[in-house]
């Protein structure tokens, strides 16, 4: 059996998603950022904290939906790039006093890079290969980090604290006028709401290029794709360079908000956490991460609330109902959804 | 007559108003405390990797429950809020912020792991919330000058580590020392308190080896350690790994001092495991009694802490070191919580777990008590040296200060 008629007999792993269905109508969209930006004014600080990490989230497992949806490669090792990019900023901030807001390009740029050099190597492995590849980079991140040579940046196993950012002063200033005050966790849910709307924008129009077409192709069938003229090797390496680096930049927002790195938090339970919020939120259905954000944010807390003891049991079970009842997670549900809007209309 | 009247006025309006400023000062509540309920937060890893940790949040949970059944505290209840954050740092911060800001507790009592608590000592600190008894023994926790609403409670690691080192320059000062430490917070710190200990003779360590808790054995770096030729193995494990390490030593035929940290002193859950006949003369040292040494089934403070297990946590192992440790953190809450009487502040329960003098939970060892003052937050540093021999730990040598 040679390698071709290999490839050609393996069933598609990922159903293939037309790239109309990958989004949002404008409409709904509209209603949705809406409600991200004024729910934080009813709300408490710690609630607000908790739709700043439902945002973040919601950005890494955009990120790993580009990589699986897109291009269909498989990834168990998001939490590396997250780490990476949460390092880097965290570093950054402390160490060389530089803008929060500035580390996250930084952070973005680095984790692009090892993206992009994970890729090639990546390249000669497929489906579940390259999933078992991947999990050893993430097994491996966490003891990379606690490195002795390390330390002097990382702070070994103790981690770094890092600071919040304060709003900036002209905000304040404007909001003076109106007797307002703004707190460290509006101002830096703000923030990140812009970067995320700005990614998810920008990650849009990226599947809707040439380059999203080349990724879409190589998903769908990878040899039609070459036949096609698309260069395999550089579009399959791109999606990871591009996946690590919105991850990165999702991982540096995620150490400002929580003011803490350390290897412990980066382990491989974050990346399979990223993995389920993308197949709970459908997978290739960009919108769908935020869903998949939350399923991974608050269905834990549910599952604790029911039993203390057996909460990973719940949290089983919960999700085998999920996967079970809607297969193709937030989407299936949106479409049925959609029909049924549409029904109505037509009466 | 109006000049008594006069009198007569002044006086019932200084009465009225001492008692006015009594019974101010008899009642002050911060968020969390009412007349009839104190609100504790607390997070455990119930899931994840540490999980074995969890029992030490439910010992507390029954021994609220008790402190409540008989009473609670000056009239008011006990309501213990636990969450679980799997040992993750990023998931403690939310959890804590959900305790303070959303369920309004009063303190965070003994939140659990070195991670999870340096990631919300910032937070703490800044909103002036309490971070009371929190179960590591890292070194950091006794900074009352920079971090004034964090303190710790059991002995830290490194004093312990020091407390070897002393002993070993003491008793063996030509010692050739192997060490196996776990590559993680827990381990470096010990690490580090040896090394201060032996000072300048740090140079006695002729071989170190770090294991991952990932490892599914560590065999490998016994081996090597062995062949260092050292006649001093130091085992900074915790207790899956501390019972390997026990067995393995006996499997090689390789009979140095063995010294065992008091994580995984616990005859339950390590020296049964790896064999009485392989753990003899292992040494260690301890602050806390263990339930599983029959030595201590007369002693009154020990059965007051089973009697307590068989009414309010029948489930529980009596076996497990975390039991006892949760008893002990409970009942130092319970004291400072008692010494605030009426006065329920923040600040008051801050000043009152800072003026501790000479208290002795039930579990303690007999003469270790917890003291601490504005400028010592380290309630527990004393230990004493223990040899196994037979089924059970003897303790021998003086209590120890590791300061």
């Amino acid at each position: 059996m040679s390698a071709v008629q290999e490839v050609v007999t393996e069933a598609p792993v990922i159903e293939a998603v037309p790239k109309r269905a990958m989004t949002l109508g404008a409409g709904t969209s509209l209603v949705m950022l809406a409600l991200l930006i004024l729910v934080p004014f009813f709300v408490k600080n710690f609630i607000i904290f908790q739709l700043t990490m439902l945002l973040v989230y919601g950005l890494a497992v955009l990120a790993l939906n580009i990589l699986t949806g897109g291009s269909g490669q498989f990834s168990l090792g998001q939490s590396a790039f997250y780490a990476v990019g949460a390092y880097t900023s965290a570093i950054l901030i402390e160490n060389a006093g530089m803008n929060y807001a500035l580390t996250l390009p930084v952070a973005g740029f680095i984790c692009f890079l090892f993206g992009f050099l994970f890729g090639l190597p990546a390249l000669r492995l497929s489906g579940v290969y390259l999933a078992l590849a991947t999990f050893a980079l993430a097994t491996a991140m966490p003891q990379i980090l606690k490195l002795g040579y390390l330390e002097a940046w990382t702070g070994g196993v103790q981690g770094l604290v890092v600071t919040k950012p304060d709003p900036p002063d002209i905000v304040q200033g404007v909001l003076a006028w109106f007797h307002l005050k703004m707190s460290q966790d509006m101002w830096f849910y703000y923030f990140t709401l812009a970067i995320t709307v700005a990614i998810y924008v920008l990650s849009l129009n990226l599947l809707r290029s040439r380059s999203g077409r080349a990724f879409m192709a190589i998903r769908d069938n990878e040899i039609a794709a070459s036949a096609m003229g698309v260069d395999v090797a550089l579009y399959k390496t791109l999606a990871f360079g591009v996946s690590a680096a919105i991850t990165g930049i999702a991982g540096g927002l995620g150490a400002i908000a929580v003011q803490f790195v350390a290897p412990d938090g980066y382990t491989i339970t974050l990346a399979i956490s990223l993995f389920l919020g993308m197949v709970v939120g459908g997978v290739g259905w960009l919108p769908g991460s935020i869903v998949g954000s939350a399923f991974i944010i608050f269905v834990p807390n549910i599952a604790e609330g029911i039993s203390k003891g057996l909460s990973g049991a719940v949290f089983g079970v919960i999700l085998f109902i999920v996967i079970f009842l809607v297969p193709h997670g937030a989407r299936q549900v949106a479409m049925v959804a959609q029909h049924l809007l549409g029904r109505l209309k037509k009466r | 007559m109006t000049l008594s009247k006069r009198r007569l006025l002044i006086a019932a309006i200084a009465v009225g108003l001492t008692s006015t400023c009594n019974a101010l000062a008899q009642k002050k509540y911060d968020t969390g405390a009412t007349d009839t309920e104190i609100k504790i937060g607390n997070i455990m890893p119930y899931s994840g990797p540490a999980s074995a940790y969890g029992v030490i949040g439910k010992t507390e949970a029954a021994y609220f429950n008790k402190i409540n059944a008989e009473g609670g505290i000056n009239g008011r209840k006990i309501k213990f809020i636990s969450y679980d954050d799997s040992y993750s740092p990023p998931k403690a911060v939310e959890q804590a912020r959900k305790l303070v800001e959303s369920d309004e507790v009063l303190l965070i009592f003994n939140p659990l792991g070195t991670p999870s608590n340096t990631a919300i000592q910032k937070y703490m600190n800044a909103k002036k919330v309490p971070q009371l008894f929190v179960a590591t023994g890292a070194t950091k926790w006794d900074e009352p000058k920079q971090f004034p609403w964090t303190m710790g409670w059991q002995p830290s690691y490194q004093g312990e580590a020091r407390i070897y080192a002393k002993y070993l320059l003491k008793t063996k000062p030509d010692a050739k020392i192997a060490v196996l430490y776990q590559n993680d917070d827990f381990g470096k710190d010990y690490l580090k308190g040896l090394k201060d200990g032996l000072g300048a003779k740090s140079s006695m360590i002729i071989a170190e080896e770090g294991y991952e808790t990932s490892e599914p054995s560590i065999d490998g770096h016994i081996v090597k350690l062995k062949a260092s030729g050292a006649d001093v193995f130091i085992s900074i494990t915790t207790p899956k790994f501390a019972a390997q390490a026990i067995k393995k030593l006996a499997e090689m035929n390789w009979t140095p001092l063995h010294i065992l940290t008091n994580v995984s002193a616990s005859v339950g859950g390590v020296i049964k495991p790896a064999g009485f006949e392989n753990s003899q003369g292992i040494l260690s040292a301890a602050y806390a009694k263990d339930g599983a040494d029959p030595q201590w089934n007369n002693d009154p403070g020990m059965k007051k802490f089973f009697d307590f297990l068989a009414k309010y946590y029948p489930d529980a192992n009596k076996l497990d070191g975390s039991v006892v440790y949760g008893y002990g953190a409970a009942q130092t809450m319970v004291k400072v919580l008692q010494m605030c009487g009426d006065d329920l502040t923040r600040a008051n329960v801050m000043k009152q777990a800072a003026s501790l003098k000479d208290f002795t939970p039930d579990t303690l060892l007999p003469g270790i008590s917890i003291n601490t003052s504005p400028t010592d937050f380290a309630p527990i540093k004393q230990l004493q040296m223990m040899r196994f021999k037979g089924e059970k730990w003897e303790l021998f040598g003086d209590i120890i200060s590791s300061e």
